[in-house]
């Protein structure tokens, strides 16, 4: 898949893995998690309204446009929010089945 | 349009734009004045239930005829004011309230109301993202929800459309008692005339059935709102705590976009004078903590926005609906006391009735003004009091 | 925490108007708390990069290079004498307290006077298309740039106006990345009107026509006058390109895989506008705006507006307000070091110049009002909730909501996530546009907490791990296992939860004892 993001500086930093709706990516150390997701793919999540893709738009924590979900169904403003090893994201929704959201009570 | 008519209605929320609807279905002539513009007030920020199930008994008369009217909405407004019938459930964490709701569902049913109680196991079986500390739930299949910010609008169009006068932005400062009826001015001088008058005006009823000798102990209360970002609709159910511990006592809904309504906890101030009303940070933090607690699995959300309102409480949490004991061809209904928007469609059609016909079959002593301090009530003025001709 | 002596000042943001209002009330003896929602400091147009990046001052910020290090390296050493909260949210404010959120944890803290510098975000006029994956502000296409060592796309168009267009097109072509077109809406003419304002500060007026030198210099296309008619793409990929009218009348469609869209600045009000503060319209502006006397004092005692977030004026005036409004703070509670009228003074007649400035700035790049009307109705206008031009138009027309918190009551065009950011302006234009009637008469959304969205993991307890997902899987455990014990211990819960029957007085505390998370 295309990535959106072009990497134009800043090139190598130490890298690390995380996941994208089940696929092992690379992010690098310093990244946003939103240029994580957008150095690998070109849509951040599903646009909730219409059936576009949604990629961000503000970068600066204003627009709330890049709230992504975790495996773990938890939510991530992924702008504001470094990317860190081992995360996992679900950037479609046909793909989070059940067990993201809302988790049951065991 | 004619600053005369039949019925003269102050107050343009549900109750004020359901009746104007429902008396020109009569072919009543109807004024409806209101201060700001429909809807605003109480019946705009309220939750949205479309709930039967909890009601005194005394209500589920009126609040039966009102989810008829709920279930027919589309079709009577020409409208889609989103009423959902996804069923309402409410919730105990106390074994007390538990008890409470078996004894209510068997006096309900008698009423129409068929609710099924489960507890445990079964009940953890039906809805797998309760808390663990709930203990019963109290499931009423055909009650739902709306949406509050349409439906008394929806309404006053629907009444516009069938002929109804409704007078917005306008301050009624005096009404009077006259021959034939009533004279009502408002703040720019403007008069209106009626042989009958309705005082449906939240809040700010009280300051008007005090001109006529009946003030009544009404207390403004904000209602703490707060709504989630969209997130999947997954909860079918409207869902609520039922407790005598306010700070526990909270509800939600989803909507099929997807955004979860959030109430409940402890009230924060109202002040009907300046028609100012605020949501507590505290009362936030304490009601999503609570949240956590009702439905675990609500922890990773957002709430994007609160809001609070202007609700109007009296003393026994129920409304004063019916006739004047003081002045003949007067009527009120208000002081719903957070619980006026399911039946007010039904109290709407109740009064049109009472107005238009001089009767109706629905009990409305239970709600007369006079059980706040008449010594006597006037002995001509009662719900089936023929209408002054 | 030290103890506190003096006046308990509260700045919040860390930009330049916040870092120098702390720095001027550090200097007077002061130990204010500094809030700020980054991880560090700088604000926007100073955002720092993240640890570790390498890139020079001077290939990040430019001819502000020097202005940059100076706020950086002044804030670095200002932190041992402020109580810096980084990453932190305010997400209301009270009378006497602003509300925070850091990760899941609120806390109330109380202030005798509060400084808001909470900045700009992009001005947005919507555009057919605007929704789409690869469209983004100006200012992101900036922070992607000068925080992540990224451009937006492969082939970026950036379309609007102001100065940010200019600079952050040159920004990109220094850095390598192509930039397909700079598309302006403002025309020469706009600007040769401007020209006496503009002249008002002159190195600064060079800067930005240098910047436009050196597009052209890049073989970067350059249109002004044009109005955008879309931007094109597919739901699934997004954008695909972008089309324009030209000033001639001439269509012009330019192939990009992003584009970068942004009409000036708008100030971020929201937290001026739950202190209460009074807002009037700015004609000029076309905008509702906080009430602010010449030295930054709102309406509301006590509180204190600054830099970008009141008045959009630049980084560099925002530094001097920041400085301003702190002598104006520390004069009203009667702790204003000595020489503060010269320098209060002094510092008036420069902003003076700044907001002449920025007027100038308005002139030569206007606001596009007349956008709104022309607008299609199948145009976006409120991303969050995807509510269209048409449907905005229907609910004013056959539902009379000619204001704006009645049209979004009917529409839901401000309901959404971002609270009315980034569609407010445009929503109020078309509404104005179809009413018929004078924008002032739409009013402006009302702001309600929280400004940004509050998590439901908050908690008021004190909790040792800063790690929010942890605290939740905590959290879950421990709702678990009090609910085990819950059965045993029902009446002590009834009592404990009765007795916090006054959650108006009880600053956020978790009523019930059990949910100690």
């Amino acid at each position: 898949m295309n990535a959106r993001f072009v990497r134009v500086a800043e090139a190598g930093r130490p890298t690390f893995d995380i996941v994208i709706d089940g696929r092992v990516a690379q992010a690098a150390e310093g990244d946003t998690l939103m240029v994580a997701l957008l150095a690998a793919q070109d849509a951040l999540r599903d646009s909730e309204f219409d059936e576009g893709r949604r990629a961000g738009f503000c970068l600066m924590g204003a627009c709330q446009d890049c709230w992504v979900w975790t495996a773990q169904g938890e939510r991530l403003r992924a702008c504001t929010t470094p990317a860190a090893p081992g995360m996992s994201i679900v950037t479609r929704n046909s793909l989070a089945g059940e067990g993201v959201w809302p988790h049951a009570q065991g | 349009m004619s600053d005369r008519a039949d019925v003269i209605v102050i107050g343009g929320g549900i109750i004020g734009t359901s009746t104007a609807f429902f008396l020109r279905r009569r072919n009543r002539s109807v004024i409806l004045l209101e201060r700001g513009l429909t809807g605003q007030q109480a019946s705009g920020v309220n939750f949205g239930g479309v709930r039967r199930q909890g009601r005194a008994l005394s209500q589920l008369a009126m609040s039966n005829r009102a989810l008829d009217i709920w279930y027919q909405a589309k079709s009577l407004l020409g409208e889609d004011v989103e009423f959902l019938p996804s069923g309402h459930t409410r919730v105990c964490y106390h074994a007390h309230d538990a008890e409470y709701f078996h004894r209510y569902a068997e006096q309900a049913r008698a009423y129409g109301l068929d609710l099924e109680v489960l507890d445990g196991a079964a009940m953890f079986r039906r809805f797998p993202f309760l808390g663990r500390e709930v203990l019963a739930a109290s499931i009423s299949p055909r009650d739902g929800h709306a949406n509050p910010r349409l439906a008394a609008p929806a309404f006053g169009r629907a009444a516009a459309r069938l002929g109804a006068n409704l007078v917005e932005n306008t301050e009624i400062v005096r009404v009077e008692k006259e021959a034939g009826g009533f004279r009502v001015e408002s703040a720019t001088g403007a008069v209106w005339r009626a042989e009958q008058l309705l005082i449906c005006a939240g809040a700010w009823a009280n300051a008007l059935s005090t001109q006529f000798g009946e003030p009544v102990p009404l207390v403004a209360r904000g209602p703490q709102m707060a709504v989630t970002e969209p997130v999947p609709y997954r909860f079918m159910h409207s869902m609520g705590v039922y407790t005598s511990i306010k700070e526990e006592s909270v509800y939600f809904r989803q909507i099929p976009r997807g955004n979860l309504v959030l109430g409940g906890g402890a009230p924060g101030p109202a002040d009907a004078t300046t028609r100012r009303a605020g949501v507590l940070p505290g009362n936030t933090v304490q009601q999503i903590a609570q949240f956590r607690r009702l439905v675990p699995g609500l922890a990773p959300l957002h709430v994007i926005r609160v809001w609070s309102g202007v609700e109007s409480y009296l003393p026994d949490a129920e409304p004063v609906i019916g006739p004047s004991t003081t002045t003949a061809g007067l009527f009120y209904a208000f002081g719903f006391s957070g619980s006026g928007f399911q039946i007010g469609p039904g109290v709407g059609e109740t009064l049109a009735e009472l107005l238009d016909d001089g009767q109706t079959a629905i009990p409305l002593e239970p709600f007369s003004i006079a059980r706040f301090g008449r010594a006597e009530p006037v002995a001509s003025v009662h719900a089936s009091t023929a209408s002054e001709a | 925490m030290a103890a506190r002596t003096g006046l308990n000042v509260v700045v919040i943001g860390a930009g330049p108007a916040g870092v120098r209002a702390a720095q001027t009330l550090v200097a007077a003896g002061l130990r204010p708390t500094v809030v700020d929602e980054g991880r560090r400091d700088g604000g926007q147009i100073y955002r720092r990069q993240p640890e570790g990046f390498k890139r020079s001052y001077e290939t990040l910020y430019g001819t502000e290079a020097a202005r940059a290090e100076a706020l950086h390296g002044e804030f670095d050493a200002l932190r041992a004498r402020i109580d810096y909260l980084p990453e932190t949210l305010v997400w209301n404010v009270g009378p006497k307290a602003v509300h925070l959120v850091s990760g899941a944890r609120y806390q109330e803290l109380a202030f005798d006077a509060l400084i808001v510098c909470s900045g700009a975000t992009d001005r947005l006029m919507p555009v057919p298309g605007w929704h789409l994956a690869g469209a983004y502000s100006l200012g992101g296409a900036q922070v992607a740039l000068k925080s992540q060592g990224c451009a937006i796309g492969a082939r970026t168009v950036m379309m609007g106006t102001g100065p940010l267009l200019y600079l952050v097109a040159a920004q990109y072509v220094k850095a390598g990345a192509t930039v397909s077109a700079v598309l302006d809406t403002s025309t020469f003419g706009q600007r040769l009107r401007a020209l006496p304002d503009l002249l008002r500060m002159p190195a600064t007026l060079r800067k930005g026509l240098t910047l436009m030198g050196a597009l052209r210099g890049a073989g970067v296309p350059v249109h002004r006058g044009v109005t955008p008619l879309a931007i094109e793409g597919t739901p699934e990929h997004g954008v695909t390109g972008v089309r324009v009218k030209l000033a001639d009348g001439d269509e012009l469609r330019v192939a990009c895989d992003a584009v970068a869209l942004g009409y000036h600045l708008r100030s971020e009000t929201q937290l001026a506008d739950l202190a209460g503060c009074a807002f009037s319209f700015d004609q000029a502006a076309r905008q509702w705006l906080p009430e602010v006397d010449e030295d930054g004092r709102s309406s509301v005692r006590g509180v204190y507006l600054a830099g970008d977030g009141a008045r959009v004026r630049g980084a560099d005036a925002a530094e001097r307000a920041g400085r301003l409004v702190a002598l104006a703070a520390l004069q009203d509670a009667g702790a204003a070091p000595s020489g503060t009228p010269a320098e209060a003074a002094r510092l008036r007649s420069e902003l003076a110049r700044y907001t002449r400035f920025a007027q100038g700035l308005r002139n030569a790049f206007p606001w596009p009002a007349h956008f709104a009307k022309a607008l299609p109705d199948h145009t976006v206008v409120c991303r969050c909730e995807a509510i269209t031009a048409g449907e905005l138009r229907h609910v004013v027309r056959e539902m009379g909501a000619t204001e704006a918190n009645r049209a979004k009551a009917f529409s839901r065009v401000g309901m959404g996530r971002c609270q009315g950011r980034f569609c407010a302006h445009a929503g109020a234009e078309v509404i104005a546009a179809e009413a018929g009637v004078p924008l002032e008469a739409v009013g402006r959304l009302r702001g309600q907490a929280p400004v940004k969205p509050l998590t439901m993991m908050v908690s008021a307890a004190t909790q040792g791990v800063d790690d929010a997902p942890g605290r939740a899987r905590e959290a879950g455990l421990t709702a678990q296992t009090q609910a085990q014990t819950t059965a045993q211990a029902q009446t002590t819960t009834q009592s404990a939860a009765r007795a916090c029957t006054s959650p108006q007085t009880q600053h956020g505390a978790p009523c019930a004892k059990e949910f100690s998370e």
